[in-house]
């Protein structure tokens, strides 16, 4: 502020005439006399002002400093004497400058702006906008790659006018360096956008202090993975998740230290939030080692809530998933922590909502594990296209392990249903897109078509697809846009031709499968499904 | 003069200060014709092919590109439970928008033929009498006579409410009175 010639002192004496003012001054912190700089203004003011005055009249007063400090004026109404139409006024205005180099300095300004966007946004109820600060090196690499992308285009420009088959060679070498300067400056616009997770662990170690403190448990935090960059959208809607899944796991999770003690545990608590990519997913684990979700519990307050009905019958996975139903809570009394059965089912929708999906291991006296898994880009993916019949359906490249051929003999009916086949050393459950998405195919024989294998959730699968096509890039189109969500399918996206190929959902497609298996089974041995809670 | 500017004004905004008036594009379905609102209709175009989607109902016909916006594509015989026909040259798909939940969803709808625009007043709209059949008695807006022709005013959100085709397809809808 210094540096712009701006002196408080005559702000401050200019708003003394329009009454009295009061002026409380704050240092904001211990100086270092090393890296002093003496304009720089570590400062702050809370200044009172008793007069009748507009708002603009005041802020007119700062208009010289409103972007190089942190400016907020409140009213505050008279009680007695409302006279005529003026109310009085009351400025607040907390001037400081905490400039520590440079780059600091230019963000400033826009944390300022922020607030007041904040402000508008609350106002308006606009839609999500903000802003992003890219490192400079990301932007040189981008500015380089536009401009390899002219001199291709002007190369290719060339063959515009007067083209014989003697310039072949050089047109199709124009259309691969162009492909590649594209997927280039994908790459680089999509970087632009990724962030590293830290940012969103930062407050981790704090809250957790806090918490475990006030609660009265001993906890250490362990940040893996903090470097695990993504995309910026995701990193901040995931923020408030991520804190509810961690208090969660303060408050229900982990027992007290006497309670650990008695069960042969150390003391201390670990909480671990882990951050790593797989494939095209970004995972985030919440890991305590606490006392895991107690089925009795859940299942008894899950019964008397109305949750499901009294007789089911459900699988620990099942019962696992109930913390996600909307109402459940089963804190007996409600806190500031929990209580309230609002929670683990806005986790799940907020995660939904950005394309990802959480789900829950654990065991009872080792600990529980919250896993989000986050797609890492929520515009473009990799894909190989196969062939159903007369459908084509997409499949993320990353989770492809291989793709395989295998006779009738390699495969075994496990009761009678589910085919297993034997790939090297393991097992695998197969999956025939034909049957699950009920379509036509070329030929139900196994030796027929092809095993695509595919590992979702650290689970491998055999898709049975009749053939490959090519693969190629494409770019996700929301579903859910302008219809609903489809299981097993992510999304859609429009080939070469103009036609659309839906994209299949590894995990869901897995879901769907044991979901198929599951109610078969109950129609079978009961005659009706049992699973009432909703899925 | 101004009573005609007045109209115009109308005719432009398609819509009057009438509960149901205004104008409505009309289209054929099995013989009948059944009337919507204009302003909910974006376009008109051919019938092209779909990509189906997997374990839906059979009246969403698929998905089709609307210059890079997937939208979904109903079959309205389908979803009146009419015999199915044979697509013909005259089939075309009416891209109609909604607003559903706070959102804009742009649906497809595949009839048998466009018909025309009528514009309509408040007296014109007759409410629907009870049919018994209470599935498309929630979908009616009301009956309209044109040059001695009843054409049937759909209330299109609620049509392609999703919502409510999953419900009637778990349970038996109740009856309710949608022209009141």
């Amino acid at each position: 502020m210094f540096e712009s010639c701006n002196d408080p002192l005559r702000m401050f004496r200019e708003l003394q005439t329009f009454g009295d003012l009061e002026v409380h001054a704050a240092g904001h912190e211990v100086l270092d006399f090393e890296t002093f700089n003496p304009e720089e203004c570590l400062l702050e003011w809370q200044l009172t002002l008793s007069a009748e005055v507009d708002r603009e009249q005041v802020s007119e007063v700062f208009a010289w400093v409103e972007d190089e400090c942190k400016l907020t004026i409140e009213p505050i109404l008279g009680e007695s004497t409302a006279a005529v139409s003026t109310a009085p006024e009351v400025a607040k205005p907390t001037v400081d400058a905490v400039v520590e180099d440079a780059p600091v300095e230019v963000a400033k300004p826009p944390a300022a702006k922020a607030k007041a966007k904040a402000k508008a946004k609350s106002a308006s109820g606009n839609k999500d906008g903000g802003s992003i600060r890219v490192n400079i090196d990301k932007v040189d690499a981008l500015i380089n790659l536009v401009g390899e992308l002219v001199i291709t285009q002007s190369m290719l420009s060339r063959y515009e006018t007067d083209f014989d088959e003697s310039m072949l060679d050089g047109l199709r070498e124009g259309l691969s360096q162009l492909s590649r300067n594209t997927r280039e400056m994908q790459e680089s616009v999509m970087a632009i956008r990724l962030l590293p997770i830290s940012s969103a662990f930062n407050r981790f170690p704090r809250l957790v202090r806090d918490t475990s403190s006030k609660l009265g448990k001993k906890i250490e935090l362990r940040l893996v993975g903090e470097h695990t960059e993504l995309d910026k959208t995701v990193l901040e809607k995931i923020g408030d998740p991520l804190v509810h899944l961690v208090r969660n796991s303060l408050d229900h999770g982990f027992e007290s230290p006497e309670e650990r003690k008695a069960a042969g545990k150390p003391e201390a608590g670990v909480l671990e939030l882990n951050a790593r990519h797989e494939g095209g997913n970004i995972v985030i684990e919440v890991i305590d080692d606490g006392a895991g979700i107690n089925h009795e519990r859940v299942l008894e307050k899950a019964r008397t809530s109305g949750i499901i009905a009294p007789d089911a019958e459900l699988t620990p996975s099942q019962i696992n998933d109930l913390i996600f139903a909307a109402g459940f809570s089963t804190a007996t009394e409600v806190s500031d922590l929990s209580g309230r059965g609002v929670g683990m089912d806005v986790v799940r929708r907020n995660i939904g909502d950005l394309g990802g999906e959480v789900f829950v291991q654990s065991e009872p006296g080792v600990g529980s594990t919250f896993t989000i898994r986050l797609p890492l880009t929520l515009a473009i993916l990799d894909g190989q296209l196969v062939r159903v019949g007369s459908e084509a359906y997409i499949v993320p490249l990353v989770s492809i392990v291989e793709t395989v051929q295998v006779g009738s003999e390699d495969v075994n009916a496990v009761v009678g249903r589910t085919e297993m086949f034997k790939q090297r050393d393991e097992y695998l459950p197969i999956i025939r897109l034909h049957e699950i998405f009920s379509i036509g195919c070329d030929s139900t024989a196994i030796g027929d078509g092809l095993l695509v294998v595919a590992e979702a959730n650290g689970q491998r699968v055999g898709v049975f697809v009749d053939d490959l096509l090519e693969q190629q890039q494409v770019v996700i189109k929301s579903l859910e846009a302008n219809y609903r969500q489809i299981p097993g399918i992510s999304g859609a996206t429009i080939l070469g031709d103009g036609t659309v190929a839906l994209i299949l959902d590894l995990p869901g497609l897995i879901k769907l499968y044991y979901d198929q298996n599951r109610n078969l089974d109950h129609d079978a041995t009961r005659g009706r499904a049992v699973w009432a809670a909703s899925a | 003069m101004s009573a005609a500017k007045n109209e115009e004004a109308e005719v432009i905004a398609g819509q009057t200060s009438e509960k149901y008036g205004g104008q409505y594009l009309t289209f054929l379905l099995g013989g009948e014709e059944y009337g919507i609102e204009i302003l909910k209709v974006q376009e008109i175009k051919g019938w092209e092919s779909t990509t189906s989607i997997p374990n839906t109902p059979t009246h969403i016909l698929g998905v089709l590109n609307l210059r890079g916006a997937i939208v979904p594509v109903m079959d309205m015989r389908k979803r009146f439970n009419l015999d199915s026909i044979e697509y013909g040259p005259t089939t075309v798909v009416i891209v109609v928008k909604m607003i559903q939940e706070d959102m804009e969803r742009t649906v497809g709808l595949v009839v048998d033929a466009v018909a025309d625009v009528y514009r309509l007043s408040d007296s014109d709209v007759k409410p629907a009498p009870d049919m018994g059949c209470a599935i498309e008695a929630e979908f009616i807006r009301g009956l309209a006579t044109v040059d001695d022709k009843m054409m049937i005013l759909l209330e299109i959100d609620r049509l392609i409410d999703l919502q409510i085709i999953e419900k009637e397809a778990a349970s038996a809808p109740t009856l309710k009175i949608t022209a009141d």
